[in-house]
């Protein structure tokens, strides 16, 4: 007997938390798209914006209107930093000798942390309604519910930064054809800055909102594996499939945790990782690359 | 001292051990070998031991991401496989064990073969993080399959040889080390034949090694298939050396360890999987050894941990890109150094 109520309720619970996957899918797909960088460190990097996010508002007792930008400036500016110093002395290498770097980076980071805030779980500070959601008859956790509507309004919000700032043009025009962009007297390098400095900074805001609902540990950057299939299940270079992508693994992690348990979640996510790409090996709405010789 | 080198036939050009010089200095390396056991202390031995489990499996993945061009992030869970079928064979069926460690090699090709199947249609990242697929279901079936025993993992007895009890480091020391050197001649060998030729094709341009007549799908699987044999292999003799799989045995980071290894070492070359897997192997070891000498290292222990991760992470970055040919080129630098002086460069 299907109990349509609690799955109702599970898909509900799915497609919130997957809004938060689509944003840190988002900040994914704008370095990739501006830089062709695959950044499989962003699961740190929402890490780190997430420990700023508590050294500022629990130790060093800042506001929360205050820490919050706070954070994500930091966390912007280490994205700087991280082009600057790694990133730019690798342009034009094979693409995989740049994955492998954001590899070690991920690794520092895991590393700084851990010697900073130590490896012990940590919360961080309460700032969303507590007030429990009711969906018709379904219930929803708060912190996921309010979880999501920062995500999809901050969603939006960078949607529309990239349509009408002049910045967010130069983005999609270096995105689309970086010579053409060049002679249009686009500044590329700076565009690249600018693409991981955004891409942090959209990692740090999820990182708070991923942290202040399940803690914060060194463990963090596992998240960011979910991310990454659903980056690939979208299509690398797809903001709409980061979007629609991040929205379906949190489905399917959902339900793969409610009716076969806890430890199918990831295992699911990777078996449909596996058959989208032996159906549409460039993922759902990714670009097909021709190859000539 | 060799000055320059003169070959006059492909066959010369081709060989594998190609100057007197060299079989010189592996003769020495050899003996060296053979003669360390009854030099080193346990510690050490334990260190060597370790150190050639890891190279055999490093090669491995040389073959496959280095001379082949195919990044995998899966080369954990096929040592895996190894492992564990190397531990249910012992404890289940008490069959010889170099026999063992053959299953488990081919347990791990099987694998491997079966991973390698979208290679055709993907490849680059998007088939790296197929790999990290396969390690993670990799790691959900040892944690809930009937025969693996769950999350305890199986402990196995130390593997016998002609009736002698491996149970020491210097005991299992004259089995492991000769299995890797076995492997890495294989390895070498590889290269100097059609097989080998065509990994390195496929690796330069797929689409040229294809219209060269090249049977893509055959050769990236074939390519698969020898380095996942090489880590079942390696899995096996992890398996005996350590005497207790489990699922945690194996994780991603272990794959990434190895991919850095051949970075660090250098990717496309048999040496550089020796000395990258030796020099990723030492590095943590070297980091205890510095905290001791510091002064008030007792405190600092708490920092080793992360402290290594830190420097497994800045390796990887400083060899791309400060060193992307890695730690083979700085040894062929050194080499061509002594090969010239007293004249520059």
């Amino acid at each position: 007997m299907m109990d349509w109520a609690y799955l109702f309720e599970i898909s509900l619970t799915g497609l919130a938390s997957g809004g938060l996957y689509a944003l840190a899918a988002l900040a994914f797909v704008m370095v990739y798209k501006a830089t062709r960088v695959v950044n499989i460190a962003i699961g740190e990097i929402l890490m780190v914006g997430a420990y700023l996010f508590f050294t500022f508002s629990a130790s060093l007792a800042l506001p929360l209107w205050l820490a919050i930008p706070a954070a994500v400036l930091c966390c912007g500016l280490l994205g700087a930093v991280i082009e600057r110093t790694i990133i730019r002395p690798l342009l034009g290498e094979p693409p995989i000798s740049v994955f492998m770097v954001t590899v070690g980076l991920a690794s520092v980071l895991v590393g700084l942390v851990e010697m900073i805030w130590t490896a012990d779980q940590r919360r961080l500070p309460d700032f969303m309604p507590t007030q429990p959601i009711m969906i018709g008859e379904a219930f929803l956790a708060p912190k996921i519910f309010w979880g999501a509507v920062i995500a999809v309004v901050f969603i939006a919000a960078v949607l529309l930064v990239l349509r009408f700032w002049r910045g967010g043009v130069a983005l999609r025009a270096t995105a689309s054809d970086q010579a053409a962009a060049y002679s249009m007297g686009i500044n590329v390098p700076r565009v690249f800055s600018l693409a991981w400095v955004v891409s942090a900074m959209i990692a740090a805001v999820s990182g708070i909102i991923v942290g202040s609902i399940g803690g914060i540990s060194s463990s963090m950057g596992v998240f960011g594996l979910s991310v990454l299939v659903v980056v690939i299940v979208g299509g690398l270079d797809s903001v709409l499939g980061a979007l629609l992508g991040g929205l379906f693994i949190g489905l399917i992690e959902a339900l793969a945790g409610a009716y076969l348990g806890g430890e199918y979640k990831l295992l699911s996510t990777f078996i449909m990782l596996v058959i989208v790409l032996m159906i549409r090996p460039y993922g759902l709405f990714g670009t097909r690359e021709i190859e000539r010789l | 001292m060799r000055i320059g080198t003169l070959k006059q036939s492909y066959v010369a050009d081709a060989a594998l051990f190609d100057s007197r010089t060299q079989k010189v200095w592996l003769a020495v390396a050899g003996a060296l070998l053979l003669l360390f056991p009854f030099m080193a202390s346990d510690y050490w031995l334990y260190l060597a031991c370790l150190v050639s489990i890891n190279v055999a499996s490093a090669t491995g993945l040389n073959i496959l991401t280095g001379y082949t061009g195919l990044v995998s992030l899966g080369q954990a869970a096929f040592m895996g496989l190894g492992a564990y079928t190397v531990a249910i064979l012992e404890t289940r069926l008490g069959t010889p064990f170099l026999l063992n460690l053959l299953a488990g090699g081919i347990v791990a090709m099987l694998g491997g073969l079966v991973v390698g199947i979208p290679s055709l249609r993907v490849k680059g990242l998007y088939l790296a993080i197929a790999t990290i697929a396969a390690s993670f279901i990799a790691h959900f079936l040892f944690a809930n399959l009937a025969f693996t025993d769950g999350t305890t993992g199986i402990s196995m007895p130390p593997a016998k040889f002609f009736g002698v009890p491996l149970d020491t480091s210097f005991r299992l020391y004259w089995v492991i080390v000769p299995i890797t050197l076995l492997l890495l001649l294989g390895a070498a060998n590889l290269f100097r034949t059609r097989i080998g030729r065509a990994f390195i094709a496929i690796r330069d341009r797929d689409i040229s090694a294809e219209v060269l007549g090249i049977p893509l799908l055959r050769y990236k699987l074939l390519s698969f298939g020898l380095s996942s044999f090489y880590a079942g292999v390696a899995g096996g003799l992890w398996a005996y050396f350590f005497r207790v799989v489990t699922p945690e045995s194996f994780p991603l980071l272990m794959s990434i360890f190895f991919l850095a290894a051949i970075i660090v070492g250098g990717m496309g070359s048999i040496l550089g999987g020796i000395l990258g897997a030796a020099f990723m192997t030492m590095v943590p070891e070297l980091l205890k050894l510095v905290v001791d000498l510091l002064p008030g290292g007792s405190e600092l222990t708490v920092f080793l941990s992360p402290v290594r991760t830190i420097v497994f992470g800045l390796l990887i970055i400083g060899f791309l890109v400060f060193e992307p040919l890695g730690l083979a080129e700085v040894w062929r630098r050194i080499r061509r150094f002594f090969h010239l002086w007293p004249f520059r460069n």
